[in-house]
């Protein structure tokens, strides 16, 4: 048994350097020459200056915006390190909101969230996605449902016609693939960028 | 539950079927030692490391040694990672500024790599460095994968050999699976991985000024090279916290579905690794029909609870499902399949939370890492486990004739189902012991998200997942406190090894018998009826074993649910 000691010491420092280092390294060297914008984040420039990822998603409140998802994600209090605050869109330090189905918190958040859509467009249903926190808080989708539904909002904050967005809306949609995997949905940070130049014109 | 939902799911199960044979073939000739396309760059590297190492390849171990051998390569990765977390501060690779992880988030972290389960105590972006993740986890996600395969071949080759005192050498077989299946395939899998937009940078943290004017740090790194590793060696450890819901960490409908393929591809693989060295490879499809009729039940019941939402959600109008939780990019059927899949194995990465599943919904996964995870299950630990329930269901079927039984040629004596009913009752023996301590002792209890029963679920499943090796979470369960960094750890440690130990001494005892020629009387292994009786006594003892705790739990959660109760 003893002569095994020494491979298990060798061996064990021998593979960690392969594949601990020496892979990641290269792999990072590999992939930053071939995708370098994909490498670093598929980050999003405007003016020179990053506005964000195309990959994840961004909190917008205003009413001139498309909203994306509801966000559980939270940051440490900075009053008391001990506890967490909520901070939607906290893209360093993503997670879900873990309610279960029989969950009262989560009930009552689904209906006050429900009760303010009906109010803000009571001539359509309400999309299940708008009122669902998603398991990352980072999700950068909206279902295109979701997306048509606040159309009417958005045209009345921008003083534009609803055709105009409903039509954005529409090339903004990205299908399955193949139209057979994933869901079909609309990048709300792409929608908005496209609704700002939409609204320059 | 939609055509295109189902559509879905059966070109998943085609394509893993379709990939058994040829990666099987390829692994075989891998763990024979006979030459590959990749031997001519790989062969030279392969002989440096033995010879540095001090490995004669030509020697083969006894099984204590080849266990022994496992151990103490354990030893030495668990003292790698705990050292480079309590060390990080002051390690390079660190543009956040992470500070050193504390001794039991450190402990329950080199336990949870070491034994392929990847719990996560720690939060990812939010705790530990570059340096953290490349060595101490991307390096542990190949050795502890590695390690299972080399059980897993040790103990196929107990079966197929007759009247030897050895089962392979150990460390040959971890650096040929590590160089010549694992890595190959990561560096494509890496690049494919980057090219859907995942991260592979060692950049700082990003500052980005949104539309509306706030400041968003967005988390990056490494990502792509860990991903691809966690996935193939169902380790499951997410870079980010989200793990494979975070939209770097799986960006699109595409990363997803080759994500859920990777999680089987090898360990479908070796039940034709199986089949081929005992010599006959209806051998391996007869166990993977096993697998394939209890992972379609499961995907069934999932999507269809999943698709059919919550009451809450109904009385509000709301239809479309349960996406709560859910990515809409995966939506309700891509987010259920890859649910059963990750618990099928023991891979644990998640891309919705299990915690906001239905009731019934969640209950599969849970039911999956009950049985054993032995539906395809863990690179290697889901055959070695899945023949443990062989073992198993061969000595019910002698019993009901009067024979002595008997699998691809070897006698299954005492010693064998002796050592098999060990590994499988030592499982329960964590679960459902911890789960009693975590749901009554108040520290614990104060860990718990969500009231009522899905509480009791959540302890449960924290328990279920850590001796299965399997690293899914309720994640609303705080895990990381002093109770649950350790008992947690204790654990996986008592579900990894103690179901090794005897799996091994099982492939002993079983290289050093004479193969016997199939008689009249021999109950034939490749057909239906066999397939029948190996899923009816794993789905008799798993009830059994389990049933009592899934009725405290998500079964009493279903029906309040329908009654209207809240908690």
């Amino acid at each position: 048994m003893l002569r095994e000691i020494r491979p298990a010491i060798v061996l064990l420092l021998v593979l960690t350097a392969v594949t601990g280092l020496a892979y990641p390294l290269a792999m990072t060297g590999i992939a930053g020459a071939i995708f370098p914008a994909k490498a670093q984040g598929s980050l999003i420039e405007k003016d020179g200056k990053v506005v964000g990822s195309a990959l994840i998603g961004q909190e917008f409140k205003d009413d001139k915006y498309f909203h994306g998802r509801p966000s559980a994600t939270s940051a440490p209090d900075p009053n008391d390190s001990t506890k967490t605050v909520s901070a939607p869109y906290n893209a360093a330090n993503s997670g879900g909101s873990n309610l279960g189905p029989t969950s009262k918190a989560l009930a009552d958040r689904l209906k006050e969230d429900v009760d303010k859509l009906k109010a803000e467009n009571p001539n359509a249903a309400v999309p299940v996605d708008l009122v669902t926190t998603s398991a990352s808080g980072l999700d950068p989708d909206i279902s295109p449902e979701a997306a048509q539904f606040q159309v009417p909002r958005v045209a009345k904050a921008r003083n534009m016609p609803e055709d105009t967005l409903k039509q954005l809306v529409v090339s903004a949609t990205q299908g399955r693939l193949l139209g057979l995997l994933g869901e079909p949905r609309v990048n709300v940070l792409a929608l908005n960028l496209a609704l700002d130049r939409a609204a320059a014109k | 539950m939609t055509a295109i939902g189902w559509l879905q799911i059966i070109l998943y199960c085609v394509i893993i079927v379709a990939l058994t044979k040829p990666l099987g073939w390829y692994m075989t000739r891998v763990f024979n030692g006979e030459r590959t396309f990749l031997s001519p760059v790989l062969r030279p590297i392969e002989a440096g490391i033995y010879w540095f190492s001090g490995v004669d390849e030509r020697r083969e171990q006894h099984w204590l040694t080849y266990t022994v051998s496992m151990l103490l390569f354990h030893v030495g990765g668990f003292l790698i990672i705990y050292g480079v977390m309590r060390l990080q501060a002051i390690l390079p690779f660190n543009p956040a500024g992470q500070g050193a992880v504390a001794e039991d988030l450190s402990f329950n972290t080199a336990i949870s790599f070491i034994t392929n389960t990847n719990w996560q105590n720690y939060g990812g972006e939010s705790t530990i460095s570059y340096l953290v993740q490349m060595v101490g986890l991307t390096h542990q996600n190949f050795l502890s994968a590695a390690t299972g395969i080399a059980l897993a071949v040790a103990l196929i080759r107990g079966f197929s050999r007759a009247s030897m005192r050895t089962v392979g050498n150990f460390w040959v077989d971890v650096t040929r699976t590590t160089l010549y299946v694992l890595l190959p395939i990561s560096v494509v899998y890496t690049l494919f991985l980057v090219s859907q937009g995942m991260p592979q940078t060692l950049g700082d943290y990003v500052e980005a000024t949104t539309l509306e004017g706030a400041k968003q740090t967005i988390a990056v790194g490494p990502v792509a090279s860990q991903v691809a590793i966690k996935m193939l060696g169902t380790n499951g450890g997410g870079f980010f916290n989200a793990n494979a819901a975070h939209p770097f960490e799986n960006p699109t409908a595409l990363s997803n579905f080759v994500q859920m393929l990777s999680i089987f591809a090898l360990g479908a693989a070796l039940t034709n690794v199986f089949g081929r060295m005992v010599g006959n490879q209806r051998q391996g499809w007869a166990i993977l029909a096993v697998m394939g009729v209890l992972f379609v039940a499961g995907v069934a019941v999932t999507y269809w609870a999943e698709a059919s939402g919550t009451s809450t959600l109904h009385a509000l109008g709301l239809t479309g499902g349960n996406m709560e939780g859910k990515e809409v990019r995966f939506g309700i059927v891509a987010s259920s399949l890859f649910a059963v899949i990750t618990t099928a194995a023991s891979c644990g990465a998640v891309n919705a939370m299990h915690d906001s599943f239905t009731a019934l919904g969640g209950m599969i996964p849970l039911i999956n890492m009950q049985l054993g995870e032995i539906i395809v299950g863990g690179v290697g630990a889901g055959l070695y486990g899945m023949l443990l329930f062989v073992v198993l269901a061969i000595f019910v079927a002698g019993l009901m004739v009067g024979r002595t039984p008997e699998y691809v040629g070897k006698k299954i004596e005492a010693r064998e189902v002796k050592m098999a009913m060990l590994a499988i009752l030592v499982l329960p023996l964590m679960y459902l012991g911890w789960t009693a301590v975590g749901v009554v002792y108040p520290p614990a209890v104060a860990s718990m998200t969500n009231a009522g029963p899905h509480g009791f679920t959540e302890v449960l499943y924290a328990f279920t997942s850590a001796t299965g090796n399997n690293g899914s979470a309720f994640a609303g369960l705080t895990g990381n406190t002093f109770f649950y960094n350790l008992t947690l750890a204790s654990a996986m440690f008592v579900g990894r090894f103690f179901m090794i130990i005897p799996a091994m001494a099982i492939a002993g005892s079983l290289a050093a018998k004479k193969s016997i020629p199939p008689s009249a009387g021999t109950l034939p292994t490749t057909g239906g009826l066999f397939v029948g009786l190996v899923v009816g006594v794993i789905l008799i003892i798993g009830g059994l074993t389990y049933f009592p705790a899934l009725a405290l739990g998500p079964i009493v959660e279903h029906l309040a649910m329908n009654a209207g109760q809240m908690f």
